[in-house]
């Protein structure tokens, strides 16, 4: 398995006006080929803002302050401007969260596709425009030829999810970045969109990064996952690991807090907020919702550790801790 | 199923569609949005209904405290009439049924007004229903507060400087401030961050062990509702479907478009990998609901019958009420 995106000691900063907030703060972490890898935090902390920066995209006042982005083995922290957009939307796509903002409320389906397509590949806009055709095929659109000629506000919620996952299939991707895909979906077209993003992986030997807030999600999708909080990794593993071994008391307090539907169980919620980044607690930055925070908790960062079998952790008390599910 | 509190008899609610025009303005249709739904709640439980957007979850909730006013059908509370009570009786009796049912909002951040310190939302109640003399109100909001689990010195604060969580609490904090013993919590949680969820479900949890209060959970997310609920009603354009004591919903669900609901939820376990059911296009447009079974053009069970005739909610099993012509075929 080939490595294909890494990230290395990335540092995101937000230059505003009550402050500098640190959201990503010392992130790295690989990409693998064919590894479907999730990202996993509540809001805040740093799922996102990491993604945008590995494709050069934060928007002011943000900054990529330290970090080196290396796709395929080749550095894209110096590039240029024209250098990265070959590889944002060629190499790597992106579906956002809000489809609704995403694409463009002017143009129709076909226009925005074929724009794709005509910056990614040398065809002429007959080509562009059996392509486009195909893209909707292959995300299950029905009756392609007329959607491509509809404007996004006639079609439904999930419609344009896929349309925003085919605009992001245009450049023939080798990553596919999907930002919470289904959290403004109703159930059922919630599955519809996972079912599609599945056999898309398979079918075309894409790497996905996911990132939600959803456990579900997690354990579905993915086969490694990296969990953020407060703009630093606290764990990263195999999703079997993180679900059956916890390592970090974060990990393991977001698993018990979310209601299952297989079962009721008694919810042990998380004390507290997410913290704030301008001045994010000392130490650890989990210790003053965390259970088993100790005086060196406060005073020390926890280092990010590698502790063998492909996991990570960084909790100062991982080695005593038992945080296995009592499931 | 204990004592009803609140009984829900073939409710109707729908909402007119008009044409473009100023003169010309005509009405071209109606949303169905609820359409002859039937349930109860009963004394200090929790029913949850749960469905997709647009299902008519929120309505229901809006027209059973006539917040909306109701097409046709009857809603008892306590064996009166809402809509006659607030229509006809006097003052001190509306009052009164006002009292004793609540809201919950969902977005903590649009239903409190940003001008209002925490004590005057939470005392606002008092002003209205003046059931508490004047000398009694600060004590009780502090021990409102406490009971939402804030801090008295909570009270002179403004709500933009509380977070989603603490915002929510607030919310039911005004809700109880008239000692209800009806709540109907719409979709209470889902403008939460995940580790927040819990605690504001643990909340409601507790209020009712404590007070015995009855709530109407209003939720899109099935597991949530799983965590609250002692019965739970699905909903799908504007029909109730299917209405079962909660494990008997969750761990049978007799009519298809549960069965695929349930299907689509993902499990935080990866070594549970349950079997899919995909079901095709979107949920139809409330103006125009297909003939016979809303369902049909969605369900893979589909005959020829669900185009036609559509299903009465039938009792099938001890309290289990389904709507679908072949829910034996799933027992």
């Amino acid at each position: 398995m080939g490595e294909l995106l890494r990230v290395e000691d990335l540092r995101t900063y937000f230059y505003t006006e009550a402050g500098v907030v640190k959201a990503v703060d010392g992130v790295s972490f690989t990409v693998n080929e064919g590894e479907p890898l999730g990202l996993v935090g509540e809001s805040g902390s740093g799922k996102t803002v990491t993604v945008l920066s590995a494709m050069g995209i934060v928007a002011r006042p943000g900054r990529i302050v330290t970090g080196k982005i290396f796709f395929r083995g080749q550095e894209l922290t110096h590039n240029s401007e024209s250098e990265m957009r070959k590889i944002r939307g060629k190499k790597i796509g992106y579906v956002s969260q809000d489809p609704n903002s995403s694409l463009d409320p002017l143009f129709t389906i076909g226009n925005q596709l074929v724009e794709v397509i005509r910056t990614h590949f040398q065809v002429s806009k007959d080509e562009g425009w059996e392509r486009g055709i195909k893209l909707l095929k292959l995300v299950e659109i029905p009756e392609a030829e007329t959607r491509m000629r509809s404007f996004p506000h006639e079609l439904s919620g999930g419609m344009r999810q896929r349309i925003a996952i085919a605009r992001a299939l245009a450049g023939e991707p080798e990553l596919l970045v999907a930002d919470e895909p289904t959290t403004n979906l109703d159930v059922t077209i919630q599955a519809q969109v996972l079912e599609l993003l599945k056999t898309l992986g398979k079918d075309l030997q894409m790497s996905l990064v996911l990132i939600t807030h959803d456990m579900g999600l997690i354990a579905e999708m993915t086969e490694r996952v990296i969990v953020l909080y407060a703009g630093k990794v606290a764990e990263e593993a195999t999703t079997r690991q993180v679900f059956q071994t916890p390592k970090h008391p974060y990990t393991s307090a977001l698993l018990a807090s979310v209601p299952r539907l297989d079962r009721k169980a008694t919810l042990v919620p998380i004390g507290g907020g997410i913290p704030n980044l301008i001045t994010p607690p000392s130490g650890c930055r989990f210790n003053p919702r965390c259970a088993y925070a100790k005086q060196i908790c406060v005073d020390q960062v926890p280092p990010l550790e590698d502790i063998g079998d492909r996991r990570t952790v960084a909790c100062h008390r991982w080695k005593e801790l038992d945080l296995r599910r009592s499931a | 199923m204990p004592e009803p509190l609140l009984e829900v008899n073939d409710l109707v609610k729908y909402f007119p569609v008009y044409s473009r025009g100023i003169l010309t303005r005509k009405k071209v249709g109606d949303v169905h949005a609820i359409d002859k739904i039937s349930f109860k709640v009963g004394k200090g439980e929790t029913v949850g209904l749960v469905g997709e957007s647009g299902c008519g979850k929120t309505t229901t909730g809006k027209v059973v405290l006539e917040l909306e006013s109701k097409d046709s059908g009857t809603v008892l509370f306590e064996g009166k009439d809402v809509h006659e009570t607030l229509k006809n009786a006097n003052r001190a009796e509306k009052l009164a049924l006002r009292r004793s049912m609540q809201m919950v909002f969902q977005n903590p951040y649009g239903s409190l007004d940003p001008r209002m310190t925490v004590f005057d939302i939470i005392s606002e109640p008092f002003i209205i229903h003046k059931h508490l003399p004047h000398s009694e109100w600060k004590e009780r909001v502090y021990s409102l507060l406490k009971t939402v689990g804030l801090e008295e010195y909570h009270a002179e604060r403004y709500p933009h400087e509380f977070s989603g969580g603490q915002r929510q609490r607030i919310s039911i904090a005004r809700a109880l401030a008239t000692e209800p013993k009806f709540i109907v919590a719409d979709e209470p949680v889902s403008s939460l961050d995940v580790s927040i969820r819990a605690q504001i479900l643990n909340l409601l949890e507790d209020l009712q062990v404590k007070t015995g209060i009855s709530f109407l959970y209003i939720s899109h997310d099935l597991s949530s509702v799983r965590q609250v609920s002692q019965h739970v009603a699905v909903m799908y354009l504007g029909r109730i479907f299917e209405y079962a004591p909660v494990d008997d919903l969750f761990n049978k669900p007799l009519n298809p478009y549960t069965i695929a609901l349930l299907s689509a939820v993902p499990i935080p376990d990866p070594e549970r990998h349950t079997q899919r059911i995909i079901l095709p296009g979107d949920v139809p447009s409330p103006v125009n609901p297909p003939s016979g079974c809303r369902f049909h053009p969605r369900c893979p069970y589909a005959a020829d019958i669900c185009k036609t005739d559509d299903p009465p909610l039938r009792e099938l099993g001890t309290g289990h009420l389904v709507a679908c012509h072949f829910a034996e075929k799933f027992a």
